[in-house]
């Protein structure tokens, strides 16, 4: 890290306003099956016209992170522009018996496992090289998951911003409030990626929080 | 002779017996240890069937890190990673370091075993609820 990052880096907030930048390179992360690859492909076809990747119902579909670079938001007089990374979700178990159930052969649910080991590897490889991140949550989960917790945990510690996303809010058991309660210390927009429910929300906050 | 016999017999019996290995590792004695050195420990301990508890837990750097290092040690139907629980972090902030942007992590209690061996049931701020099970 260079001199002048360092000095940034431990700069207080007040004094980071000063720094302010328009530009941003920040990571969308979270738990399998959360809809990251979902949300980044609504944000990149909304500002783009373009998409990141394919979407699933089987936990790690997104093995590689990908990188969208030049997404420029314009959002409640705001402009900011973005490199998004959607990166593999992360977790601390991954057992190929778990993609058998999906129907696949032996053989492809081993070869799947280990590369969504990879992918969760990169996915924390990416957290020294963003300037803030969007955490996604399934409204309809436990929040409390240790994906979460440690997610959470290397943003404070490294004092970038964070946005938490509570999607899927068109399922009927959603409920952003719980998020609201584990995490208060954070922004949370309630949303679905997937129905484009508050999106407009998101994209205010977007440029609010890493502009 | 026969006294001798029975005795025996105890001895036998008592090292059949099935169990869970806890090991509790206080504040102390991880404060002296490198990241890696804990790292290592952990998943040493959680490979051999122990459930650990840590008394002051990891920085989320070193939770980070412990994820990664797991990913690299699963292999199929020999060990699918690990199931960690955590009290969230506490941030603390004096006044000076308000000034000088510092902010103070506090780690706290921390669980973790082998993803079969240990689940958890119900989690929070400051409650962990785990379902600690022998491995067959």
């Amino acid at each position: 890290m260079g001199i002048i990052a360092k000095v940034k880096k431990n700069l207080p907030s007040w004094a980071k306003k000063i720094f302010k930048k328009k530009k941003a390179r920040i990571g969308i992360y979270g738990p399998p099956n959360a809809g990251k690859t979902t949300l980044a492909n609504r944000i990149i076809r909304d500002w783009s016209g373009d998409a990141m990747g394919p979407i699933s119902e089987m936990p790690h579909e997104t093995r590689r992170a990908r990188k969208k670079e030049g997404v420029v938001i314009n959002a409640n007089g705001a402009t900011i522009t973005l490199d998004i990374v959607d990166t593999p979700g992360l977790a601390t178990k991954i057992d190929f018996h778990d993609f058998m159930a999906y129907g696949l052969e032996e053989e492809e649910a081993k070869r799947r496992a280990k590369e969504a080991t990879e992918g969760v590897i990169e996915a924390i490889k990416w957290l020294d090289d963003l300037d803030g991140i969007l955490l996604i949550m399934d409204a309809a989960e436990d929040p409390f998951t240790q994906v979460n917790v440690t997610v959470i945990g290397n943003m404070e510690a490294r004092e970038l911003p964070l946005l938490i996303v509570a999607n899927k809010i068109d399922l009927p058991e959603a409920s952003p409030a719980r998020i609201k309660s584990a995490f208060p210390q954070h922004t949370v927009i309630p949303m679905s990626a997937l129905e484009g429910y508050n999106i407009d929300k998101l994209y205010e906050s977007i440029a609010n929080h890493f502009g | 002779m026969s006294k001798k016999k029975t005795k025996k017999k105890r001895t036998k019996k008592s090292t059949n017996q099935k169990g869970i290995k806890i090991d509790l590792v206080s504040g102390d004695r991880f404060s002296t240890m490198a990241s890696m050195e804990k790292i290592r420990f952990i998943l040493d301990m959680v490979r051999n069937g122990s459930i650990v508890i840590l008394e002051r837990g990891l920085t989320p750097e070193e939770e980070a890190k412990l994820i990664e290092m797991t990913m690299t040690e699963i292999t199929p139907d020999d060990f699918s990673g690990i199931e960690i629980e955590s009290y969230p972090c506490k941030q603390r902030t004096t006044f000076l370091g308000k000034l000088l942007g510092k902010t103070t992590i506090e780690t706290r209690l921390t669980v973790v075993g082998a993803a079969d061996q240990l689940k958890t049931l119900k989690r929070d701020h400051d409650f962990i609820s785990a379902l600690v099970s022998v491995r067959s």
